[in-house]
């Protein structure tokens, strides 16, 4: 899927003129918002997707980490492209996002401290997000910083829509509140509803994110083998 | 010696780092569908695991944190290098692992062909970085590191052969469409998550 959005990039920049928001370069942004979601489709960035969707909050701090790393570290590699030697590049890939991080992990320590400390090795843990990395392979070594600027950013929303779609869900349902105010009138909770725990713990996010595949790819009818 | 069995123990089964912290998730699924494939990618991760974490371990202790270059001179006491955690814990990983794939290279030829592509890839596992950043954040000592290294890898191996084996007997079931695929291995995930919390009763 990411060499197909590559290659029909490659044919844009054959042409001589070409406009800031044209066609393809508004496909670039908004196909991996959901017919090409890096997260329910390309299987990229997991690992950190499940762990920071307890509470809302962290996971919206988490997605503009991402958002600022995936798109900033997409159009360096894209101007250093041709500079970069095949051989090394993943380290140097490696180096880009890993200042990123520190950046993006001092100002969270900074401005964010409680946040920052809930996130603990998650934020470290965007260096080997395979989103960015993946993203720089197979789009940013290939393409002009613009559509590498619009790919990084598309992606780093659909990464954002889907750690959000599962953070609501696993806040609403586990601890019965929305970014910390609570939902349901203690009368239900008198009458014997209650919080599922599982939600909370970490079979809850692989069960919901499940689902939440399951049902994006019968809307986009992608299926794969077994 | 309990206190590290107890705690080999947690790391493995209760804390496992696949099934708890999510961490390695990516190879986790994508090696997931041979059990030879997965075997190779889990000793890796358990050979590159024990060896890392005590390195990072002593580059944390020695260089990085707050007044850790006081052995050099008295005048560095309140250097704090700690900001450059990140990039030089992947240095050292993806240092580490070419170093492992040239020594394995050299020494057993049959092991390499074996680990072959997973060996690079392991670089980028988010379950290495995530280990030397928890052992940096509960504070372990050289040997809990250690133990903590290993046996985190054990826990990733355990799972991902598990899943493997898992995937293996799903290929002559007939699953919904949208389903096939990530989807269902990750509810399975999320089963197998809720069978490793059941040990969390246990402390030795």
């Amino acid at each position: 899927m990411a060499e197909a959005s590559a290659t029909v990039d490659t044919q844009v920049q054959a042409k001589p003129k070409e406009k800031l928001f044209s066609k393809k370069n508004k496909r670039t942004l908004s196909d991996p918002l959901s017919d090409n979601n890096p997260i329910t489709l390309q299987v990229l960035g997991i690992c950190s997707a499940l762990a920071v969707t307890v509470q809302v909050p962290t996971a919206l701090v988490m997605s503009g980490a991402v958002v600022f790393v995936l798109t900033i570290s997409n159009v360096t590699v894209s101007i250093l492209r041709n500079k970069i030697p095949s051989k090394i590049r993943i380290i140097v890939e490696l180096a880009i996002v890993a200042t990123l991080v520190i950046l993006v992990d001092q100002i969270l320590k900074a401005f964010l401290y409680d946040i920052s400390k809930q996130l603990s090795v998650f934020v470290g843990l965007i260096i080997t997000n395979c989103i960015i990395l993946g993203r720089a392979e197979a789009f940013a070594l290939q393409n002009k910083p613009w559509p590498s600027f619009l790919d990084g950013l598309g992606n780093a929303l659909g990464y954002a829509i889907i750690l959000l779609v599962v953070a609501t869900g696993r806040e609403i349902l586990g601890s019965g509140s929305f970014f910390g105010f609570q939902l349901f009138p203690d009368s239900w909770y008198a009458a014997g509803y209650e919080n599922m725990g599982l939600m909370v713990l970490s079979p809850g996010a692989f069960i919901l994110l499940g689902l939440i595949i399951w049902g994006q790819r019968m809307i986009s009818q992608k299926f794969e083998e077994n | 010696m309990e206190h590290y069995l107890s705690l080999a123990i947690k790391s493995i089964f209760v804390e496992n780092i696949v099934l708890a912290y999510f961490l390695g998730m990516c190879s986790f699924l994508a090696v997931s569908r041979r059990v030879e494939t997965a075997l190779g990618l889990g000793l890796a991760v358990i050979f590159v695991l024990t060896i890392t974490a005590p390195t990072n371990w002593a580059i944390n202790t020695f260089l990085l944190k707050d007044g850790a270059l006081s052995w050099l001179w008295a005048g560095f006491e309140d250097v704090d290098l700690s900001f450059l955690q990140f990039i030089s814990f992947i240095a050292v990983i993806a240092a580490m692992v070419q170093l492992v794939e040239m020594f394995i290279d050299k020494f057993s030829q049959t092991l390499y062909t074996a680990l072959g592509i997973f060996l690079p890839l392991i670089a980028v596992n988010c379950a290495i970085l995530g280990s030397s950043l928890f052992l940096v954040e509960r504070e372990y000592n050289l040997l809990e590191s250690t133990v903590f290294g290993f046996s985190s890898g054990f826990g990733f191996f355990l799972a991902i052969v598990a899943m493997a084996a898992i995937r293996t007997k799903l290929k002559y079931s007939n699953v919904p469409e949208g389903l096939r695929g990530l989807g269902l291995t990750m509810l399975i995930t999320g089963l197998m998550a809720m069978a490793f919390m059941s040990f969390s009763g246990i402390s030795l």
